[in-house]
């Protein structure tokens, strides 16, 4: 793996970051030698036990919650589940979500046939569309029972404001449980402020450089939900099944050293996604940033803004496929859109709801940068995409 | 050489992958994703893309997943539908292989710098003294799919590889099963992959085109009866015609979706001598004009002796042609293929779409 590390080119962070050292070290005891099932009544137990409400309260302070709103579980999809699906089952009514959410909480809507809201070209929530939504359910004497918009979009990076979407949601939907899937947001924003204006928040502790199968749903105090998984009642009987001390204790020690470094990694990694679209653009033509990045439109529309770890573009004559082959043949991991059961490609219901063109959005290319990633890693990328983009265009099929 | 081989999920591109990587190639190999809906059979399931990919890591090859669906939709499936609609009997196997195998995944074998491409097709490619390539019929006779492979041009002929073409099924399945493949015993697809064994293609053509109820009758224009649905019924079809019993068989004579009829007669009334066949494609030149040649109408049929009669040049779209048997046949359904093979019935002359 060591060698992989070296030889690759890794820019695939948003599908999974490498873990951190800190979240290896902390995890590894809690797989050997205190094995312990924290639900236990001995010695033993309460010494996992006590781990894991250190770790809980850890995740709280970063996340601005008290530790009894936090919920470990099996990771941002399992989250994301448990608040539509917990909503509705316990509440009734509509769930209400955005077109370009990830399907974690999209599948979920449309399977309880729940309203689906446009988003505007950077993918980010329709503000008017949620309101008039929100307002036809009233005019029919429905009720919202949720209203799930992502903090960051998973595809192209684009930033929700929060704090607008719950202004439409407690003046339109009063009583809608608001949940956010924060899942891209863990390394570049400051949770608290989303916390703060949301009743649910979901996390996926590998997006941060944790483990995978571990995440965190925030459930505030007084907000109801009935459990997804039921059983032995841990997790104050909000998410059942025996407790995953080496998970858990990872994942606070992955966020705690996230949110230490964020202020620092942010701009550094700014630098870097800087330097990569701007090497790519300046050296092929009809390449667009699928989100035009806010300073480079004059900074006046705060809806465009895009995290620091995500650079998506569409290039056009190629296909993603194609580009991604080539890529992977010269050790650059990248990604396209999201993969079915199959593997194959599937074409991005982020992009068709954003309105971006078929054309466009044949060639997309989805590059995403983490706490790994070095100046080395971007000059390689740069090289190789753009002979790889020549290579492909020169040899264009008719 | 570096090859691309387009890995099914099923026994034979499993050892064609093998006897590839065997003959000390460069081997990547592609499982096409064709039909984006439900299915159960055939190259398209999820479970064959992982029969596809555990085969590929037991071979320590790399596997890549091709999304070809938006492809396989435009030039299989809705021409299929088509010619359902107008009354003819498409071949959507063949449609496949022409638009998507050997031309789609060729072009972008290309572009990724590939020498070949390979399938586990039951046929060879040979080149002949001349330099002329050629589709020969696989070393299995019961097997052999030089009939689904006819289209193939020089161009496409000098890129393609059949790695298991000299080889029997049963020999197949014993390399497989040397190599431990968890293919070796897989059952042979038999049907169209985009059509579900439970609902079948009525169900399949009934989401997709309104039936059209047709008057059966005889070649005086009697009435005998009626069907439900003109079409499902194909030139040839004996069954589900609901006619009174007691009476001598009756097969189909004529289609005609437009005034919705069906033709019924004795078999003997089926037989025809002469065949006119559009959209033409020549591996190389159209043979010579008056040559006698051997001719196929089905995937796994006999092929007859006839002589070529006329060949009219389509300049810019495809030629036609016409063949005439020495002996009488079966009338051949319009929409089905007919494959030209030389007089030993050896190798692959061209073919075409019966008009």
């Amino acid at each position: 793996m060591a060698s992989a590390r070296t030889t690759l080119a890794y820019f695939d962070h948003a599908a999974t970051a490498p873990m951190r050292r800190e979240a290896i070290e902390a995890m590894r005891p809690y797989l050997d030698e205190q094995f312990a099932n924290p639900s236990g009544s001995h010695r033993f137990s309460r010494a996992a036990r006590q781990v894991v409400d250190e770790a809980r309260d850890d995740v709280a302070e970063v996340l601005g919650c008290a530790p009894g709103e936090v919920v470990f579980t099996s990771g941002g999809t399992e989250a994301d589940n448990a608040a539509v699906f917990g909503a509705v089952r316990r509440h009734g009514g509509i769930a209400v979500c955005s077109a370009a959410e990830h399907h974690a909480v999209l599948h979920c809507v449309e399977h309880l046939r729940g309203e689906v809201v446009d988003v505007d070209r950077c993918g980010v929530i329709d503000l008017d569309k949620l309101q008039a939504a929100l307002s036809g359910i009233l005019a029919r004497h429905e009720r919202a029972a949720l209203v799930s918009v992502m903090a960051v979009n998973n595809e192209v990076g684009s930033v929700t404001p929060m704090r607008d979407v719950a202004r439409v949601v407690r003046a339109s939907a009063p009583g809608a449980i608001l949940h956010s899937d924060a899942v891209q947001a863990a390394c570049w924003l400051d949770l608290r402020d989303i916390v703060l204006v949301t009743d649910v928040v979901s996390l996926s502790a590998h997006k941060f450089g944790g483990p995978k199968g571990m995440g965190i749903m925030v459930q505030k105090t007084g907000i109801t939900l009935e459990p997804l998984i039921m059983g032995g009642g841990q997790e104050r009987d909000r998410r059942s099944g025996t407790t995953n001390v080496a998970g858990i204790v990872a994942t606070a020690a992955a966020l705690c050293a996230t949110v230490t470094q964020r202020f620092a990694e942010t701009a550094r990694v700014a630098a870097l996604k800087e330097s990569l679209v701007d090497g790519i653009t300046s050296q092929l033509s009809d390449v667009v940033e699928t989100v035009p990045a806010a300073s480079h439109t004059g900074g006046s529309s705060a809806s465009c803004a895009v995290v620091p770890g995500i650079a998506h573009l569409c290039i056009a004559g190629v296909e993603s496929e194609a580009l991604l082959f080539l890529l992977d043949e010269a050790n650059v991991c990248a990604s396209a859109a999201s993969a079915c059961a199959s593997g194959a490609m599937e074409p991005s219901h982020v992009l068709r709801a954003m309105g971006v063109e078929p054309r466009l959005a044949k060639g997309a290319l989805r590059l995403s940068l983490g706490h790994t990633t070095t100046q080395a890693d971007v000059d390689r990328a740069i090289e190789v995409i753009v002979a790889s983009v020549q290579r492909l265009r020169a040899h264009r099929p008719q | 050489m570096k090859v691309l081989v387009a890995m099914s999920g099923g026994v034979d591109s499993s050892v064609a992958a093998a006897e590839l990587r065997r003959e000390g190639h460069e081997v990547v190999g592609v499982t096409m994703r064709l039909w984006g809906g439900e299915s159960d059979t055939g190259c398209c399931s999820v479970s064959d893309v992982d029969d596809a990919r555990r085969v590929a890591q037991q071979l320590r090859i790399d596997h890549l997943v091709f999304n070809f669906s938006e492809e396989f939709n435009d030039a299989v499936v809705t021409p299929y539908v088509d010619a359902h609609r107008r009354g003819t009997t498409p071949n959507p196997c063949i449609e496949c292989n022409r638009h998507l195998k050997f031309d789609r995944l060729s072009q972008r074998a290309r572009l990724l710098g590939f020498d070949a491409v390979a399938t586990g097709h039951h046929a060879r490619i040979e080149r002949q003294p001349s330099g002329v390539w050629r589709v020969a019929r696989g070393a299995d006779t019961a097997k052999d799919q030089s009939y689904v492979v006819h289209m193939l041009d020089q161009r496409e002929l000098a890129y393609t590889l059949y790695p298991v073409g000299h080889l029997t099924k049963a020999q197949v399945r014993e390399r497989a099963g040397e190599l431990g493949l968890r293919t070796a015993a897989k059952p042979d697809s038999q049907d169209v992959c985009f059509i579900s064994k439970t609902g079948g293609r009525e169900t399949f053509l009934g989401h997709r085109i309104p039936f059209r109820r047709a008057r059966v009758v005889d070649e005086s224009g009697n009435e005998l009866g009626a069907v439900d649905a003109v079409e499902l019924v194909t030139i040839g079809q004996r069954r589900g015609l609901r006619l009174p019993g007691g009476a001598p068989k009756q097969f189909v004579l004529e289609v005609d979706a437009e005034q919705g009829t069906v033709v019924v007669g004795d078999e003997a009334r089926l037989a025809r001598d002469e065949i006119q066949v559009g959209h033409a494609t020549w591996s190389h030149e159209p043979p010579p004009l008056l040559s006698t040649v051997m001719v196929q109408t089905s995937a796994h049929g006999e092929a007859h002796e006839a002589v070529l009669e006329e060949v009219v040049a389509g300049g810019s779209s495809r030629d036609s042609f016409v063949v005439r048997l020495r002996k009488p046949q079966r009338r051949t359904a319009p929409g089905q293929s007919v494959v030209l093979y030389d007089i030993d019935n050896r190798v692959v002359l061209g073919g075409g779409i019966a008009d």
